[in-house]
């Protein structure tokens, strides 16, 4: 007994050894192709952004130690540029929260034609974000668009010529595009709530929007933070859709575009790395204001 | 032959919880033998050891008198039926039973034969080509059954083969059960919670409680001699009523009367016992033939409820008794509390069961006597509630 | 009751007929003026006045070695599929051995592939450039590839996890005890099984490659490797003088028409990958 006692642990762990290697092996080629690209890649960015590095004058490259974070951080267009980034994610997630969960309850409630809906919420998820934003800007380009030909709306109506008319338009195409993502992660927190709860609730006298505030809302709450902390994230990294529209002119620049500028158009790696650096950095203040400030728990580890 | 022994196995997974203690069974060849016991008892744990799907951590397992320990599941020719059934849902009835024989590399007509042998004794034939998601519940337990059969494998282990069908279901394949297993005389062992199953389908039935063997016989005697509290409580439908007994001087002092215990043996403990009484052995008074009276005691008792099932009469009522401590019994009461719902007890009453002769004109809310066969009494010890006498 | 039902189907109706709206605006508008001959792009109709395809001919005038169009339509398709591909093999081992094996760690590669999805592509677009450039695979097809690989990774590894674990643990063992091996077990029960699974992530991941935008201008100079949505955004018109406003409508129209069709065929795989293990509370 005593022998076996001894033996028993030895054996399991052979097996849970075995186990755990191959776990590793399959693991290993994906952790490493996403590690090549994102944490090998941001550590460079580190270097290359303590460096004073422009290729097209290579000669003279230098280390200058925080010099690059304090040219952005001292520069008007940065501080512009995270106004304009968060501008546009605030305001384009919150009316994308609104419509998205309207989609859902459509989509959930739908008496018929739900495949129907379901197809056309799809649409905008799979076209080109590009192509989505070129679609708008020809429909509110001045020459080509039929926007403007529409009753209430001025004939002249310039609308790439201001700043905030442009960011309208801006934040039309991303609402636009992405309302349909954030409308099915909504769907999916919707229909995990047990139809019978309502009909308890209607038992008790709720009334439909006391239903939808009482029950749906609250019971919705870690889907609608996981839908909001995967929107505003991809919200702030918002490149795309300005860039075709107007390339940052009339002040619309977002803080990616300002690291494309430097980066591949003006060669200037050293102050690219350090807005790409500052970008990493905001991301990630998100994501913790989110996880910690919310609680918002997203899905680890076996279920059960 | 195919015999199975079990010789100190035992369980303990990774973090530390022992599933099953040092289990000693010897399953005979052909013999249907059932592993019963509450859930989380070990017995589906043990079930899965030896068909290898769970390492053993220590003590051995031999089918054949060969030591199948590091057998993988493929090399112990044993074949399973799982409480989900786990049938291929990509798969056709006919590819689900023929899968085993397929990775056996047998030839495709053989395969085809055994399937249409199989399906036609479990009256399947129809359905060969259907996928399981287009089949009742009955008919894919039955082609779960199938896929075991075509094997003709040295042991069938089913794992809860039942519990997912309806109760009138159950009832009709428990019959099938029983007969295909008469049939085929290959050695089973089968793993249920229901102590009706259990009773009605094998040839010995083990009890596990706790991850322990508690005692291996026949239905009859585990019925007629429980080997402890546990069992005694487990075995039985509706469950045996347990009250404190004193013998004092050769007389057996129960809440109900007082029984000659020259017999009994053993009585520690101040002479205090567990005693034990089936609803079955008691009766109304009135009813009772004088001959049986003799050998019983009368009294009376406040009828608290009465459940009428037609064939049978069960009258509740209470006795005034000291509470009964037992971690055996702890482990039943959840599951008696659900059948005999056993509220609005005071502390110091137990709750008694008694069948009656549907003729009894017995009443709710009113004094009625009773006759107890004395001759039926289980006597356990106090605290250890192992069995007093034979 | 009766006059409640035909509300609702009123109500109802409204609401679909918007969502639809909604939906296909610029997708018909792009359509709209992809139709238009040249000299009718910019009169701002919604319907165009009357029908040609000279906008699809520019697409592909020139053939194979002159079009705009024609090189990135292939650069896009063939990055995009071995961008699934490869990512779906890896995606699934991970996933598998996520689902379905116990080792320390596991809780780690998840949290990772989570961060990893909430990564901003630009903070790479940088060192990658200057790494491209000095490894040779500036303005190639790898050099795409292998970003998109990391980034499109997470999504096919939540995807699959989620299907992986919907496969009930039982078939797997009744597999064993029916006498396979655990490799026969996993291709001839685990596998068509997880089927489904393995599709909707390839969806998803083709998607992600189909649509990036920021990888493609800033790793690529030339149409050696540039894909459809850079090269759009360098499509010149005919002159220097006329906006190629035509041909960027009809290039949109070809790269989006099979998406649709796609979407159409396939929406109730895609909804299923999109919110596949995104809810658990």
């Amino acid at each position: 007994m005593e022998a076996n006692a001894q033996k028993a642990p030895a054996r399991i762990s052979s097996r849970t050894r075995s186990e755990r290697k191959l776990a590793w092996m399959l693991c290993a080629p994906a952790v490493i192709a996403m590690l090549a690209v994102t944490a090998y890649p941001i550590g460079y960015a580190i270097v290359l952004s303590l460096q004073k590095l422009d290729l097209r004058f290579p000669e003279l490259t230098e280390f200058i130690g925080l010099g690059n974070y304090g040219t952005v951080l001292s520069s008007e267009l940065w501080w512009t540029d995270i106004f304009n980034t968060l501008f546009i994610m605030a305001i384009s997630v919150a009316i994308e929260l609104v419509l998205g969960m309207a989609l859902a309850l459509v989509m959930h409630r739908a008496i018929f034609g739900r495949g129907l809906v379901r197809t056309a919420v799809l649409i905008p998820y799979g076209i080109i974000t590009v192509v989505a934003a070129f679609a708008w800007q020809f429909a509110f380009a001045p020459d080509t668009g039929f926007v403007n030909h529409l009753p209430l709306i001025s004939e002249e109506m310039d609308w790439f010529g201001g700043r905030f008319s442009s960011f309208a338009v801006i934040i039309l195409a991303e609402v636009w595009k992405t309302t349909p993502f954030m409308a099915l992660l909504l769907l999916a927190g919707l229909v995990t709530i047990d139809s019978q709860l309502y009909e308890a609730a209607r038992v008790d006298g709720a009334s439909a929007w006391q239903r939808f505030t009482r029950i749906t809302l609250p019971l919705m709450k870690p889907a609608i933070l996981v839908a909001l902390l995967f929107r505003t994230l991809d919200g702030f990294r918002i490149f795309d859709t300005i860039f075709i529209m107007t390339r940052g002119a009339q002040d619309t620049e977002s803080v990616s575009i300002l690291g494309y500028n430097q980066l591949i158009s003006r060669l200037n790696l050293g102050l690219g790395s350090a807005v790409s650096v500052l970008i990493f950095f905001c991301v990630f203040i998100i994501a913790f204001i989110f996880v910690k400030g919310f609680g918002v728990k997203v899905d680890e580890g076996r279920a059960g | 032959m195919s015999e199975i022994v079990l010789d100190g196995v035992t369980k303990v997974f990774d973090d530390g919880y022992e599933a099953v203690k040092d289990m000693n069974l010897d399953i005979g060849d052909g013999e249907f033998m059932i592993l019963v016991g509450p859930s989380g008892c070990g017995k589906s744990t043990a079930l899965r050891m030896i068909a290898g799907l769970e390492d053993i951590s220590s003590g051995e397992l031999k089918i054949d008198d060969e030591v199948v320990n590091d057998r993988s599941p493929k090399d112990r020719d044993i074949a399973m039926v799982f409480q989900n059934y786990a049938l291929y849902p990509h798969m056709t009835v006919r590819e689900n039973m023929g899968f085993a024989l397929k990775l056996a590399k047998v030839d495709k007509e053989e395969i085809d034969r055994k399937v249409s042998d199989a399906a036609a004794t479990l009256d399947l034939t129809k359905h060969l080509d259907r996928r399981p998601a287009n089949l009742s519940g009955g008919q894919r337990q039955r082609v779960a059954m199938g896929r075991a059969i075509v094997r003709d494998p040295k042991v069938f282990l089913m794992d809860e083969p039942l519990s997912n069908l309806d109760a009138k279901l159950r009832v009709q394949m428990r019959t099938e059960v029983a007969r295909l297993q008469s049939d085929l005389k290959t050695t089973m062992v089968y793993v249920t919670h229901d102590q009706t199953e259990a009773m009605t389908l094998g040839d010995r039935v083990a009890v596990m409680r706790a991850g322990v063997l508690q005692q291996v016989g026949s239905p009859g005697d585990l019925y007629s001699r429980p080997r402890n509290l546990f069992v005694a409580g487990f075995i039985g439908s509706p469950a045996m009523n347990f009250m404190i007994g004193q013998i004092d001087g050769g007389k057996l002092k129960l809440p109900i009367g007082e029984v000659d215990a020259a017999g009994v043996a053993g009585a520690e403990h101040d002479g205090r016992v567990i005693v034990g009484i089936r609803p079955q052995n008691f009766e109304d008074a009135t009813i009772v033939g004088e001959a049986k009276e003799e050998r019983g005691i009368i009294f009376e008792a406040d009828i608290d409820l009465l459940e009428s099932l037609g064939s049978d009469l069960y009258a509740y009522f209470h006795v005034e008794t000291e509470g009964i401590q037992s971690d055996q019994l702890a482990d039943l009461v959840a599951s008696r509390l659900e059948e005999t719902g056993a509220a609005g007890l005071r502390e110091g009453q137990e709750q008694v069961v008694a069948r009656l002769e549907p003729t009894s004109e017995v009443r709710r809310g009113q004094k009625a006597q009773l006759w107890a066969d004395t001759a039926k009494l289980h006597l356990f010890d106090a605290e250890s509630g192992e069995r007093l006498g034979e | 009751m009766e006059r409640r039902d035909t509300r609702d189907y009123a109500v109802w109706s409204i609401a679909i007929a918007l969502v639809l709206l909604f939906a296909l605006i610029p997708v018909v508008w792009l359509l709209s003026i992809s139709l238009k001959p040249p000299s009718e792009v910019t009169d701002g109709r919604f319907i165009p006045a009357s029908f040609s395809l000279d906008n699809y001919k520019s697409l592909f005038e020139g053939g194979f070695s002159n079009s705009p169009f024609i090189k990135p339509l292939i650069n896009s398709i063939l990055i995009a599929l071995i961008t699934t591909v490869i990512a779906i093999t890896l995606a699934s081992f991970t996933a598998y051995a996520i689902a379905r094996l116990e080792f320390p760690g596991k809780r780690l590669i998840l949290a990772g592939a989570l961060a990893i999805a909430m990564f901003p592509p630009i903070s790479t677009v940088g060192p990658l450039f200057d790494m491209w450039r000095a490894l040779g695979l500036y303005d190639t097809y790898p050099g795409l590839i292998i970003p998109y690989l990391t980034f499109s990774l997470p999504l096919a590894i939540y995807v699959l996890v989620a299907f992986f674990r919907e496969i009930p643990w039982d078939l797997e063992e009744a597999a064993q005890v029916d006498g396979a091996t655990p490799f026969q077990a996993f291709r001839k029960v685990i596998l068509p099984l997880a089927a489904p699974g393995v599709f909707t992530a390839a969806i998803l991941v083709f998607i992600f490659a189909w649509n990036d935008f920021v990888f493609s201008i800033s790793l690529t100079s030339s149409d050696a490797s540039r894909t459809v949505p850079a090269a759009l955004a360098f499509f010149t018109g005919e002159s220097s003088f006329t906006e190629p406003t035509g041909s960027i409508a009809a290039a949109a129209i070809v790269v989006t028409i099979p998406i649709i069709v796609f979407v159409l065929f396939f929406q109730r795989r895609i909804v299923a990958g999109l919110t596949a293990g995104a809810v658990k509370g």
